[in-house]
């Protein structure tokens, strides 16, 4: 079965196993706690000061925190994406990146729900909302949503590890006492027989199905917190499919990110090939070209209206003071992207690294721009408030909270794979099997 | 004033009640940590829960250091029989600011913060401009009470739309959610008297303020308990607000009392951003045959013009 193209299933289990941190590791886990560090420290300043330490006032009164939140749960709907939709399309190229998908995932969905936390007026009354919950609020409906993706996905993430946790125990030698106690805890139950992985497989694939309009849901009502309200800007129909495309190309986007630098940290040519850059680069492509079609739907129709109320708001975005956000937003997020990948040479590893970080940078401001300029343009005008008021820039604590949360979504991906193996171990083995019994 | 002839049998009974509690609070001669009571023989006449007249022994009187003559969920059903409407004549206002002055005053709120806000309004180029005074509308649809997830800002049946502010998580989406931005947060601890900040939080005072919940113009149900006006319609000069009770059909300023019904149709009412469909309890009559030229109020305002309705 050894054929010079296929490699042992040894050389597999040792390429792929949880390394230690070299020195680069070291560093990049030290600067990612200390911003979570800084971070942490801020919130402790506006927890004991209140929200004024933000800039946020009366009328910006949601502001990078809410942004960070949907650029959160944007990503997070990579994990559906890349595991869900591909497994049941039957694309099978995509399995070394399932892994990475599905952790960006949980780990982006679980500061989601921490970044709003950090929103509340009053965090320590978030229990209310279990007490006086009410159904007709799209709050609720997010945090109902939010709830069930995340639990969906951490079963996606786990389901799959049961066969690799089988090899992990076994490899003991290797990976030191003390982690083996946890694969040991998660995953002892584990013997791998034909019951167990039939049910494994109808247990994920079933949870495939589910997570499909359970991920299409919480990016739309994320996307109906600002719908359903009546300012300018907001009020669209279009938004939740706005919102899905968008949050599907900066994930795809985030992936590509993924890919590259665990690849060249982990020395995994092998498993992420040239290949997986071709097609996610086409898939980038794809769902850029698609969120580009929806923006031209969000401003260009009302644009061609100028209806009083969206005037300014419109405006301020194309010439006004957003503007250069906003063409950077456009162009670093969809269209240098897709001048990028649309090449065959740019679909290369290192062009399509850098194609995806634009998409996600540009995707991080693009929310900053959908949340706060519709909110400097109020129906009526901004009177007997002080001059402060109406503007808005972040605040250094509101920075040092978003960027630390960032790096917390980080630092849990970097942990997972110190860990676990990033790439699915016992499916890489048995598609080489397969492909090498061919 | 008419509506206050009908709502004073209703007060009675409460008012007594709070007579209780306040009266003994105020003018108790004992000392309350004196355990070894001795009758003074001097009795008291009381009003009891029941509504019969008892009689108690003044040194049994025990001072209630404060106690909420309303519960929450009385607070939370509003006036028996009534229907709160406002009536804002444009053509009366100068931008002089005694109603915000008041409602400031009386609700203790801090500086920056205001729940009237007296805009420039001015509808299109050529248009007129005109000083809008605005308060919350106290919308029959309120965007706010829908998108409030814990219930903190509610409906009651009298019309009026209140903020539990011992519930309020702070999300803020009420604010995202108003259309005519009458909301205003409490960004920061609020600077209060020790008395007032201590006080047992009411919704129908909205006070005292508390940090990371927000506020608004309440409609002062707390005056019309007693039978009174809000703050600002008799604060105002010029008797630009009117407020009083639909089921009535009538409306104060204190000074002129109209047939609301009459006074809407006779001046053309209307209300503000009729096409969102928030149903205002707020009417407004409009900016003709000026009491006032605009130029006299400018003085006073500082805040640029702005084009929008
Ligand atoms: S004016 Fe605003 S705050 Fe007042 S009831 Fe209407 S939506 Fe709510
Ligand atoms: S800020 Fe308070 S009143 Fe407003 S929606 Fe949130 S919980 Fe309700």
């Amino acid at each position: 079965m050894e054929t010079s193209t296929t490699l042992t299933n040894e050389i597999i289990t040792n390429d792929l196993l949880p390394q230690k941190f070299g020195k680069r590791g070291m560093i990049w886990t030290g600067i990612l706690i200390a911003f979570c560090v800084v971070g942490a420290f801020a919130y402790y300043m506006q927890l004991k000061n209140g929200l004024s330490v933000t800039a946020m006032r009366d009328y910006v009164s949601w502001g990078i925190y809410i942004s960070n939140f949907v650029f959160f749960v944007a990503i997070s709907l990579v994990g559906s994406l890349i595991t869900a939709v591909f497994r049941l399309a039957n694309v099978k190229w995509s399995t070394p990146l399932t892994r990475i998908a599905e952790i960006i995932a949980v780990s982006a969905i679980f500061f989601a729900s921490l970044i709003i936390i950090v929103d509340m007026g009053r965090p320590e009354r978030l229990f209310n909302l279990f007490v006086y919950g009410r159904l007709q609020s799209p709050i609720m409906w997010d945090v109902i949503v939010i709830t069930t993706y995340f639990f969906i996905s951490l079963l996606l993430l786990f389901f799959p590890l049961l066969p690799d946790l089988k090899i992990l125990i076994s490899s003991k030698e290797v990976l030191g006492k003390s982690f083996s106690k946890l694969y040991r805890f998660l995953g002892s139950f584990w013997k791998g027989t034909r019951l167990q992985d039939k049910l494994n497989k109808r247990a994920v694939n079933i949870l495939c199905i589910i997570i499909i309009p359970v991920a299409f849901c919480i990016h739309t009502v994320t996307s109906w917190l600002f719908a359903t309200t009546y300012r300018p800007g907001w009020d669209s129909t279009n938004f939740g499919a706005y919102f899905i495309s968008g949050a599907f190309l900066v994930g795809a986007g985030g992936v590509l990110v993924a890919m590259y630098v665990f690849r060249k940290v982990y020395a995994l040519e092998k498993y992420i090939t040239t290949l997986h850059f071709d097609k996610m680069g086409r898939i980038v492509v794809l769902l850029a070209l698609l969120y580009l079609y929806f923006n031209v739907n969000e401003y260009l129709v009302p644009a061609f209206k100028m209806k009083k109320s969206e005037e300014a708001h419109l405006t301020g975005l194309f010439t006004g003071e957003y503007a250069p956000l906003f063409w950077f937003a456009i162009l670093a997020g969809m269209i240098i992207p897709i001048f990028i990948l649309i090449f065959k040479r740019g679909r290369n590893p290192l062009p399509a690294f850098i194609a995806g970080i634009l998409v996600v940078v540009g995707a991080w401001f693009k929310r900053f721009l959908i949340v706060t300029p519709t909110l400097l343009h109020p129906f009526l005008p901004m009177t007997d408030v002080p001059e402060s008021y109406k503007h808005y820039f972040p605040s250094w604590q509101e920075w040092a909270i978003a960027m630390g949360s960032l790096a917390g979504a980080l630092l849990v991906i970097t942990f997972f794979a110190r860990i676990f193996p990033i790439i699915p171990i016992q499916e890489t083995i048995n598609e080489q099997h397969e492909t090498g019994n061919k | 004033m008419k509506n206050n002839d009908t709502s004073r049998r209703d007060f009675l009974a409460t008012a007594l009640l709070a007579g209780v509690a306040s009266g003994c609070s105020s003018n108790n001669p004992f000392d309350p940590g004196d355990n070894k009571k001795v009758p003074s023989g001097e009795m008291v006449k009381l009003l009891s829960v029941d509504g019969e007249i008892i009689e108690v022994d003044k040194a049994f009187l025990n001072p209630v250091p404060e106690v909420p003559t309303l519960t929450n969920s009385e607070e939370r059903i509003g006036i028996e029989g009534k229907k709160f409407v406002m009536v804002i004549d444009l053509s009366r206002c100068k931008n002089v600011g005694a109603c915000k002055v008041a409602c400031n005053h009386a609700h203790h709120l801090n500086p920056g913060q205001n729940w009237i806000k007296i805009h420039a309004m001015e509808d299109a180029e050529h248009t007129a401009p005109y000083w809008q005074p605005t308060t919350c509308m106290h919308c029959d649809e309120p965007p706010c009470v829908k998108v409030c997830p814990v219930d903190a800002t509610f409906k009651r049946k009298d019309g009026i739309v209140l903020i539990d502010n011992e519930r309020c998580i702070g999300c803020r989406f009420c604010m995202a959610a108003c259309p005519y931005s009458t909301r205003v947060f409490n960004w920061q601890e609020p600077i209060l008297e020790e008395k007032i900040a201590t006080q047992h939080y009411s919704c129908e005072t909205s006070v005292p303020q508390k940090i990371g919940t927000v506020s608004k113009c309440d409609f002062c149900p707390d005056m019309a308990r007693k039978g009174e006006l809000p703050h600002c319609v008799s604060a105002c000069p010029n008797g630009v607000y009117f407020f009083g009770d639909m089921n009535e059909d009538s409306v104060t300023n204190g000074a002129e009392t109209f047939r609301f019904s009459d006074l809407i149709k006779d001046k053309a009412g209307y209300r503000l951003m009729e096409d969102l469909g928030t149903k205002p309890r707020v009417y407004y009559l409009p900016p003709v045959n000026r009491n006032f030229p605009f130029e006299s109020g400018l003085e006073k305002d500082t805040t640029e013009k702005n084009n929008s309705k």
